[in-house]
This record gives structure tokens, sequence and C-alpha cells, in this order.
């Protein structure tokens, strides 16, 4: 080893010291399972279709399963190990989103309703929220604009 | 008392340790040091309808076990020092509130037990008071939800990130005892080394441990030799493996006889628990539960404890602050 007399050496020393994330076998366990959740959004599609639904009420509908599912699951103390496991893949379906914003509403339920689940229900949600919302909203403008 | 060096204090009355307690949570209770314990916990509410308050009833309960396995009463304890990682130390006041004994918040983030026993047993050794007592708590759900994310939200922790341990420790220094003895304190400084990632508390707080260490070498003229034991706080598997490189570095092997609570604490195998455990109650409940019996057993003679914090909160870490490192030492001898 040798001699670490600035922030930079130690920063340097540290990574190298420091085990990496398996990432092959997490991008792995995203792939298949990101993919089953999206199968699983597909069947439900397809069979609300088959039912005699139009398009746009069916895929209402399988976000609204999506998101119902995986706040039970996540109610259930289940969401977390299937997080820890896929990662992303579980994390950038609409089903991450719906738990992102139940595990803070059952979290702080302890300091009440208002200052509590209402205040801080949004607190790992909000910045997708803030981010989505304004980055459509300048998509919408420049495609008005430009394209329309 | 008297100075030695730059930064230790040499106890001229020795500060007797008359007994220590512990309480664990489940997942302590499953780890290898679960027989060590003096209770282990089924659940981590522990019949309260909040972490903070499961926190406070822990600290609380564990201060009462000592106290019956000490035979001392609350009126037989001149001052307390406790502190613990909540926000303005809320387990130790709400946990002690009722005890009725002069009270001093003491806060070294996961190093706050050793700086309790510094202070106290200075208290003792000055005169000042016969018995001290000594507390601190920390707990898994309570600390990830005032530092890191909601338990229910589904990431994934990175290898180098550490488990805090639910727990609480607690011990009676005294005037009075037949030891083990604190012989030597050594009061660390705060070391930066610029690491800014708060999943890497072992790498942030190592260089603060070999500061202490060499200054306690210097300042006394021991060797590592001197001691059965040299017993690092919380770094885990990654800061103990820095920690033991830089020592080396300065001149000062520790290898064979150096231990780390936050290691000795899991299974890191079976319990999915990374780079080892963290928090207030690891070295507390390691120190009172193991070390303490190997010292009253004669089975350790002498001991070295650097008990290590990382001292930054979740607003520095958002703001892009580096993370300052402490440890405080305490030279311990049968």
């Amino acid at each position: 080893m040798q001699n670490i007399n600035t922030q930079k050496e130690y920063s340097d020393y540290v990574d190298k010291k420091t085990p990496n994330s398996p990432i092959l076998k997490n991008c792995f366990n995203a792939f298949w399972v990101g993919g089953f959740i999206c199968s699983i959004g597909q069947i439900i599609f397809d069979y609300c279709e088959y039912l005699g639904l139009d398009s746009t009420s069916s895929l209402t509908i399988v976000s609204i399963s999506l998101i119902g599912l995986s706040a039970l699951l996540t109610a259930l103390n289940i969401f977390n190990k299937i997080g820890k496991f896929a990662g992303a893949g579980s994390l950038v379906p609409i089903t991450g989103f719906a738990n992102s914003i139940v595990a803070p509403a059952m979290e702080y339920k302890s300091e009440g309703y208002v200052m509590g689940v209402g205040a801080k229900m949004f607190t790992v949600a909000g910045p997708v929220l803030v981010y989505g919302i304004s980055s459509s909203i300048l998509v919408g403008i420049i495609s008005k604009l430009f394209i329309a | 008392m008297k100075r030695l060096g730059n930064q230790t204090i040499k106890l001229d009355t020795p500060v007797s340790i008359l007994n220590t307690a512990c309480i664990v949570g489940p997942k302590e209770s499953e780890g290898p040091m679960a027989q060590y314990f003096d209770k282990c916990l089924e659940d981590e509410f522990w019949g309260e309808e909040t972490w903070e308050k499961a926190e406070s009833k822990i600290i609380k309960e564990t201060v009462n076990t000592l106290f019956s396995k000490s035979g001392l009463s609350s009126k037989q304890i001149d001052y307390c020092f406790a502190g613990d990682l909540l926000n303005q130390c809320i387990s130790s006041s709400f946990g002690l509130r009722e005890t009725n004994i002069p009270f001093f918040g003491v806060f070294g983030a996961c190093s706050t037990f050793a700086e309790s026993m510094c202070l106290g047993s200075l208290f003792a050794a000055s005169g000042a008071a016969t018995n001290i007592l000594c507390a601190t708590s920390s707990h898994f759900c309570s600390a990830e939800k005032q530092f890191r994310f909601p338990l229910e939200l589904g990431n994934q922790r990175p290898p180098s990130s550490q488990w805090t341990v639910t727990g609480a420790a607690a011990s009676i220094l005294s005037c009075n005892g037949q030891g083990p003895f604190i012989t030597h304190i050594t009061p660390g400084k705060i070391v930066d080394l610029g690491i800014t990632d708060a999943n890497n508390m072992g790498a942030a707080m190592a260089p603060a441990f070999v500061d202490t260490l060499i200054t306690h070498f210097q300042d006394t003229g021991r060797t590592p030799d001197y001691y059965d034991a040299i017993i690092s706080g919380d770094l885990g598997y990654i800061g103990k493996d820095i920690a033991t490189d830089l020592a080396k570095n300065k001149g000062v092997n520790i290898q064979k006889n150096y231990y780390d609570c936050g290691v000795l604490m899991f299974d890191k195998e079976t319990q999915d628990t990374h780079s080892g455990g963290s928090g207030c109650a690891c070295f507390g409940s390691i120190f009172s539960g193991y070390f303490f019996k190997q010292l009253q057993e004669s089975k350790l003679k002498k001991i070295l404890c650097i008990a290590t914090g990382a001292l930054m909160n979740a607003t520095s870490s958002q703001q892009g602050e580096s993370i300052p490192g402490i440890a405080h030492a305490l030279s311990i001898e049968k």
C-alpha cells in the first residue's frame, strides 16, 4: 500500500478496497422481473380487450391493477423483498412508483394523518412527479410550436 | 489524573466498571453473539406503537436490567451520561426521564458509549461522583427512517453498507469496585478524509480510528502487544480492512489481536448484513455482552476499546458534505 497524503489518494484507495455491486446478476434479475411485471400488464390488457373494452380503458385498468397490486404487496411487507432482489426491474415499471408512495405513507403514519401520511407521502415520489410533469409540459410546448 | 502526551489522560485512581447490561433486537438475536446478551427481543416494536418509543423502551429496560444485576438503585447513581442517534437524542432522554438521575446528553454518533464512559470515568476519578451510569441505544428501523429511506421501499443496499444494530447497552462506573478498571482514556479528534458516500461509513471512520490508535500508543509509549485485544466500534469488514492497512502504513501492526464489533455482531453470509453492524448499540452491546464478561472471567486482561462515530446527518449528506469521523479510546484492565 502506498502512502496516503491527500483526500484524492484516500478516495482512490477506498474505491479499490470497496467491492462493487454484482452488476451482471443485478441486471439479469432486473431484466426478467421487469419483463415479468410488464407481461402481467400485457395479459391484463389483452383480457380487457377480449372482454370488449376499448384500448384507452384497458390501459387505465392495467395501471390501476398494477398500482393496486404493488400497494398491497408493499403493505404486506413483500414488495421490499422483491425490490431488493430485482432492483430497477420492479422500480421502473409503475409498480415502483406505487411502492414509493405507499412506503413513506406507512412509515410516517406515526406522525399523524396530516403532518405524517399527508405531508411525507411524496418524499420519494415527489421528484418524479415534479420533473415528470415539468418535462411533459416542456415537450408539449415544443410539439405544439414546431410539429403541429 | 495526569495528562500524557497530546490527548491521553491517565486515571491515577482507576475507575471500576461495576457491571454492564444489554438488550438486543431480533436480528442480533440470530447472530453469532446472541448467547452473550442479557435479553433478546422477538420483535422490533416490543409492544410499542412507534420505533422511537420502542427504542426508548429498550434503553429504559436495559438500565433497569443493569440496576437489578448490580444490586443498585437509581438513588445510588450520581450522574448519567447517555446518548443515541435520533435527533436531539430523544431515545435516551425519553427512556431515562423517570430515573431521576442528573443527566448529561452525549452525542458522538456510534462512539457515544465510549464517549460517555470517557466522561463518566473522569467524573468518578475526580471525586465528583461515586457511581456513574452510562447508556446508549440504536434501532435499525428508527435509524433507517431518519437517515435513509422508508423500510418498505423496495431498493437495494450496496455491498459497503452496514446494518444498524437494534439494542441498547448500559454500564455503571464506580470509584469503589474490584475492576475491570478504566486506566486511560484517549478522546479522539475529528478526522475527515473527504468520503461522501453515506453507504460506506467504515471508510469514512477508519482514519479517525487510526488517528486515535496511533496517538494512544504515542502518548502512553505502549505498543499493540501490550493489549490482549484492540477493539473498534463499527468499522465493519471494509473499514476494518482499511484501518489495518492504514495503521500498518504508519508502522503499527494490529493484525494479530484486532477485533471489530461490527464484524462480530452478524453472520455476513446468512444474515445479509453486507459490511457488518453499526450504530451506538453495536459497540455498546458487544462490549457489555461479550468483552466485559471476558474481562470478568480473566480470559482477557488488557483491552483497548476505540469506538468510532460518523458525525453527519441526513441534511449534510444531501448537501454533498463529506463525513467527518471520530474515535474515542478507553484502556481497560482487569
